[in-house]
């Protein structure tokens, strides 16, 4: 083996010879070691300008103080900044008159469908089809009223918390648990709230629910059973049922009561938010 | 390691700068008109208007990337008919293949874009620096003099008007042409279309004045591909060699005519001289000829001044050759174009254009599509009724606001409401599209509300054309 230059070329060999073939020593190409060169010292400028170098608990934070945290709240705020004039008219608006500004409407709707997977999907469902225990948003049975303002009260106060004093409040009495009623009173009690909606139902005992229901139920549900909003009281006549409509859950109403909850958002989310929300509830099908 | 102290030889090649020499003839004068007509549509178009109505832009080619609009006189193409732009690349592809099989590189001979800019950019070099002589001693002149100087500064200053020209002019194609001009001019543009402006000016000044031939010789895959479609039939620029060969110095003197006979080539150099792309097409077709003919021009200039037939240099096709040393027939040209290949071609590019022209025609001015909401797949309102909700998008390509009734067809006993509607008319705007959500309802206990899957066709009619649009879709009852 020896590197001997070429015999034709005269460019060195490596001196490595296989089976006769030999390699040219050729220089690297100049642009070649040139860009080689060129990423040593990019690497070197961007370790001492960007988080490179992994220490014990945490990189070196660089001197530009980069972080992709950094950029998202940078991200955010930029958003935030940017709708700025539209929030500040959604917050102060009078909700009724937002459909007439077809811009803040779609705002409206677009942000709202935002705040409600953030914050309301976990009980409502993402599709806002509610669930056993957590209304529908979809239908026209609204507890505590469907129009705008009413969907903006509940928002803001919630259902029954503890946190707002404002907070929409009823409480329906435990008539079995408490024994306010006689088992025998409870089914005949159940049966007529379920031919309220025309659910077939034992006709006796029906007929003789109906004295139980006017004594008992009818100061919050109405005579005709068509429920009173300023209470949440449910309409009993509709086809739609909160914790279901079949003689067990209807039995377990009168039994034990129901108690929904909802926490308040005034104080978490923005009036902007607030308001966004509603408007989006308000269109999703339901709203009056 | 190296036994020897010598330095390697250097891989680098400068390149040889090349000083086209100024000719004339029918296809430089072909390449003059084919330059002024593309030049013209260039600079030209984007200053046509176009009356389309108050609510749409006035300029006749308009690529609206804000409003994600295409506007090309009469026709709109919205976002969701890009295949009409997929259409027309193809139709450009194919008709590059049928010309290229068919006469070879004419494409890059006569109307690329790198072609036409560098004739011009090379006419200004020769208004100003002179003709191929006066430029090659001004190249050797290693003395940066005030001549040299005013000359280079004056030629640099004409090429950077022409790339600012053109580079300005790109521009215009995507904003209101008067408009952008008049805020490009008082710096009130916007930064895309200052920076648009500088790379293509600066692109432009590079490929045409500096880089020039070596855009297609070593930048262009064009090129490369054009060889696969090129064969024997494919017309190209070639040298007469069985003519011309053995060259020699046109000999007046009768003694010397006895020596040796002499081809019809009288190594002038001509051919060379005006080569843009530094080539000697005697050496035969290669890979740098772009088939521009300007040789073609200085050989049969040349060929008349001695007085001999002209066409030592001509376009023709390699089976031309064969013929021609044996004697045989000459081929005519109608010949080598139409063979399979080019009619294949030209069939495959027409049948396209052809769909796209019928596609263009037969598009309604409405037009919607439906998603249905399938979450969830149907809400129980308080009377028991069943309603799905569908999002239904209406597109109004009219250039004013239309009302659009929104109306279902089925079999079953369905109705239609539309959200924030009373009576399911909807406004769209002019030009847009608009987002609706629709509900479709079953009354409590109908067959529909029921069972699983019923078939609803969902219309939307212009009311004041009367133009129909359908989709079908399902409408999901209790049994799902």
């Amino acid at each position: 083996m020896s590197n001997k230059p070429d015999e034709q070329d005269g460019v060195p060999t490596t001196g490595h010879s296989w089976d006769g073939i030999e390699e040219f020593d050729n220089p690297m190409p100049r642009w070649w070691l040139w860009c080689f060169y060129a990423t040593i010292v990019w690497g070197i400028g961007y370790s001492i300008a960007y988080p490179a170098w992994p220490m014990i608990n945490k990189a070196t934070a660089g001197i530009l103080g980069f972080s992709t945290r950094g950029d998202l709240a940078a991200d955010m705020e930029a958003a935030e900044a940017a709708h700025g004039d539209l929030n500040a008219a959604l917050a102060s608006i009078d909700l009724t008159e937002v459909a007439n500004n077809a811009s803040l409407d779609q705002f409206a709707v677009s942000k709202g469908a935002a705040v409600y997977r953030t914050w309301c999907s976990q009980c409502h469902g993402s599709g806002a089809a509610g669930a056993i225990g957590f209304p529908n948003l979809l239908d026209d049975a609204w507890l505590w009223g469907g129009d705008i303002e009413a969907i903006q009260t509940t928002v803001m106060h919630g259902i029954r918390n503890e946190e707002d004093p404002d907070a929409r409040y009823s409480e329906m009495p435990r008539f079995g648990a408490d024994d306010l009623l006689e088992s025998e009173q409870i089914d005949q009690v159940v049966n007529y709230v379920m031919s309220l909606s025309g659910d077939p139902v034992d006709a006796e005992a029906a007929a003789a629910g109906e004295e139980v229901y006017m004594d008992n139920c009818a100061a919050c549900h109405a005579e005709d059973g068509t429920g009173d909003r300023d209470q949440g009281a449910p309409n009993l006549t509709d086809a739609v049922w909160l914790y279901g409509g079949d003689y067990d859950a209807v039995m377990e109403s009168v039994e034990n009561a129901r108690f929904g909850v909802m926490p308040p958002w005034q104080g978490r989310l923005t009036q902007a938010e607030i308001n966004a929300v509603s408007v989006y509830v308000h269109q999703l099908g339901g709203g009056e | 390691m190296s036994t020897t102290d010598e330095t390697p030889p250097s891989l680098y090649a400068a390149r040889e700068p090349i000083f086209p020499k100024r000719v004339s003839g029918r296809f430089r004068n072909l390449k003059w008109i084919i330059m002024l007509v593309t030049l013209g549509i260039y600079y030209i178009t984007p200053w046509i208007r176009w009356d389309r109505g108050p609510e749409l832009p006035s300029q006749a080619v308009l690529v609206d990337l804000a409003h994600r609009r295409f506007f090309f006189f009469f026709i709109e193409i919205w976002p969701h008919e890009f295949y009409f732009v997929a259409g027309l690349l193809i139709m450009a592809g194919l008709g590059l293949f049928l010309f290229t099989s068919a006469l070879g590189r004419v494409w890059c001979g006569y109307t690329c874009p790198q072609t036409v800019w560098t004739d011009l950019f090379i006419l200004v070099e020769r208004w100003i620096e002179g003709d191929r002589n006066a430029r090659l001693r001004l190249h050797r002149q290693k003395k940066m003099d005030a001549r040299k100087l005013r000359l280079r500064i004056t030629k640099f200053a004409v090429w950077i008007l022409i790339a600012v020209a053109t580079g300005g002019a790109w521009v215009f194609y995507f904003a209101d042409a008067p408009t952008l001009l008049r805020d490009v001019v008082t710096l009130n543009a916007h930064p895309v279309a200052y920076s648009t402006i500088f790379l293509l000016t600066a692109t432009t000044f590079v490929f045409g004045g500096l880089m020039r031939e070596q855009v297609c010789i070593y930048a262009c895959p064009w090129p490369r591909i054009q060889a696969a479609m090129m064969d024997e039939d494919t017309i190209t620029v070639a040298y007469r060699d069985w003519r011309g060969e053995p060259r020699g110095h046109h000999r007046k003197k009768a003694a010397e005519v006895d020596a040796a006979p002499l081809g019809d080539c009288i190594d002038c150099n001509a051919c060379v001289n005006v080569c843009p792309m530094g080539i000697d097409i005697r050496d035969g077709q290669q890979m740098e000829c772009i088939t521009c003919a300007l040789c073609i021009d200085a050989c049969d200039e040349i060929m008349e001044k001695i007085g001999k037939p002209r066409g030592l240099i001509d376009y023709m096709a390699l089976t031309d050759e064969q013929h021609e040393r044996s004697g045989q027939e000459k081929i005519p040209v109608w010949k080598h174009i139409f063979r399979v290949r080019t009619i294949l071609y030209t069939a495959l590019w027409s049948l396209v254009g052809i769909g796209l022209i019928v596609a263009l025609f037969i598009r309604p001015d409405l037009s919607l599509t439906v998603a249905p909401i399938r979450n969830p797949v149907y809400v129980t309102m308080s009377d028991g009724t069943i309603r799905n909700a569908y999002d239904v998008r209406l597109r109004n390509k009219h250039g004013e606001d239309r009302d659009f009734q929104i109306t279902i067809e089925s079999d079953a006993n369905l109705f239609v409401l539309a959200e924030g509607s009373d009576n399911a008319l909807i406004l769209v705007p002019a030009d847009s599209t608009k987002l609706q959500r629709v509900y479709i309802m079953a009354p409590p206990d109908s067959a529909a509300a029921t069972s699983a899957v019923t078939d609803v066709d969902i219309w939307v009619e212009d009311t004041v054309s009367g133009e129909r649009a359908g989709k079908d879709t399902v409408f999901n009852g209790k049994a799902n």
